[in-house]
């Protein structure tokens, strides 16, 4: 194992993991929106808006995200979508994100008792002040933990990205084998990088978790 | 649609889930200060009888009134909703399984409506709180979260937030049927307060001594309908009806 071309290349490699990251974050807040709405849309007590929610769901769930990055990047000019790389990545992993972040509110939301929302309109709240006050301050403790998962698999996901040739972790992986012939030690960098990165994001929640329990 | 004579006036309610009729054609009043008890078997519609009436469970067919209001009347939905939330804010509904909201602390509890909906400032919710916390008994624990308390003082706090919204009428659907036997007493004191009080209070309740010993009038529920009511004295000791003879037979002798 050629440690001295690691160390030569590695940083390299940091810029490039610092476009992961900008990246993950970018699809995560995205995705964070659609989410919300989605699982607004689900929980909706209009059946147009609900349906539309389970149709974004089984859709990017039910598809590959790489095809929805390929469409939406290499597909999208023929629509007239233009987007630079980067953004079609933020923008086709972030609905991506955003399906399965609606299960995961959606979820919570409902695991919640619905003796606590009858209580709370009993005593003359609306069903949005119910909400807001009752159900999502119970709800979102509920939702740390899955939404780390949710997190997790997106920063995975950002991987893909390479294929549509943004300058991320993976792509810079490719490239330097290309000129270095020396696969095995490029592919370990990028994936001790993304452990790194992914270990301080589970860090994260864990701590995030912590703190929401204590009441 | 003629015009209310009683305080709270039930007119043919009709309940149905489905294919499911569950309430058929009932009707009721209960003056101002009156306490109305609740008695039947398991599914007799007794719940969905008392969440008719602010309305958790709409009926589908008959009227509600409450203090010269019609409590289910027709309007589009945005007109409802702040009708019905506005209805709401006079009746006070206690649960079986308390409801109390577990990230909040028994002030909290109590105070959140009333400053949501009535403005209250900081001060004078910490006063409500503590007025209404010591009517239960729980001015002690008024910092707590419910996590950190028993079940018998669960419900006082749920009654003392009911309380803080100033109800007209209260509603109380098994209030200490969840509870073990120890503490099922300190919150038939509560209620027994209230009722010196003189709150309108209707109380489903499967405590046969304490229906008779603060209900002025008691109605026994069958099958979705009321089979025989009247006051707990004639009621109890001597019913007409063989399905009420029935029932407090067996109800009597389980509870022995
Ligand atoms: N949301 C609902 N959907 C369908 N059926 C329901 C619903 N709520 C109640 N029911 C049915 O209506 C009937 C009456 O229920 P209800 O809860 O009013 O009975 P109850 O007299 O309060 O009984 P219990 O003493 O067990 O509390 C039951 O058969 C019950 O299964
Ligand atoms: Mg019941």
């Amino acid at each position: 194992m050629d440690i001295e071309l690691m160390l030569k290349v590695y940083p390299f490699f940091l810029e490039a993991a610092w476009v992961t990251i900008l990246l993950s974050v970018l699809t995560a807040i995205l995705g964070l929106i659609c989410g919300t709405l989605g699982a607004a849309a689900r929980l909706s007590r209009f059946a147009v808006l609900r349906f539309l929610g389970a149709a974004y769901v089984s859709v990017f769930r039910g598809t590959p995200a790489l095809i929805q990055l390929f469409i939406l990047y290499f597909g999208g000019p023929q629509i007239g979508i233009q987007l630079d790389a980067f953004e079609a990545g933020v923008i086709g992993l972030g609905i991506n994100a955003g399906a399965y972040m609606t299960e995961t509110i959606r979820g919570a939301i409902i695991a919640i008792d619905k003796g606590q929302r009858e209580a709370a309109r009993t005593l003359g709240l609306s069903s949005w002040q119910a909400t807001y006050k009752v159900i999502l301050p119970q709800a979102a403790r509920l939702m740390v933990r899955p939404l780390g998962v949710n997190l997790n698999m997106l920063i995975k996901a950002t991987a893909l990205v390479a294929a549509i040739a943004v300058v991320e972790l993976t792509y810079t992986a490719q490239r330097y084998i290309g000129s270095t012939y020396k696969p095995f030690e490029m592919f370990l960098l990028a994936g001790i990088l993304y452990m790194i990165i992914i270990y301080v994001t589970g860090r994260g929640v864990a701590w995030l978790d912590r703190k929401v329990q204590i009441t | 649609m003629t015009e209310q004579t009683h305080f709270v006036e039930i007119r043919h309610a009709q309940k149905s889930f489905g294919t499911l009729e569950v309430l058929k054609d009932i009707s009721l009043n209960v003056e101002r200060g009156q306490i109305v008890g609740i008695i039947g078997s398991s599914g007799s519609g007794k719940s969905t009888l008392l969440r008719a009436i602010n309305d958790l469970d709409p009926l589908t067919g008959g009227e509600i009134w409450l203090d010269g209001v019609q409590v289910n009347k027709t309007l589009p939905h945005r007109q409802y909703e702040k009708h019905i939330n506005e209805v709401r804010q006079h009746v006070g509904m206690v649960f079986q399984h308390f409801n109390l909201f577990p990230h909040m602390t028994a002030r909290e509890n109590v105070t959140m409506a009333p400053k949501m909906l009535k403005g209250l400032s900081q001060a004078d919710a910490d006063r409500l709180a503590e007025e209404q916390l010591d009517k239960v008994g729980m001015l002690e624990r008024i910092d707590y979260y419910p996590s950190q308390l028993s079940g018998g003082q669960k419900q006082r706090v749920a009654i003392a937030r009911a309380l803080a919204m100033k109800p007209k009428l209260m509603l109380f659907d098994e209030a200490t049927s969840a509870l073990d036997p120890e503490l099922v007493e300190e919150v038939n004191l509560v209620m027994k307060k209230l009722a010196e009080e003189h709150m309108t209070m209707i109380i489903v309740t499967h405590e046969m001594d304490f229906a008779a010993s603060v209900c002025d009038r008691v109605l026994f529920m069958d099958k979705g309908v009321v089979v025989e009511e009247g006051p707990p004295s004639v009621l109890f000791k001597n019913p007409t009806q063989d399905r009420t003879r029935e029932f407090l037979r067996k109800h009597i002798e389980g509870a022995s």
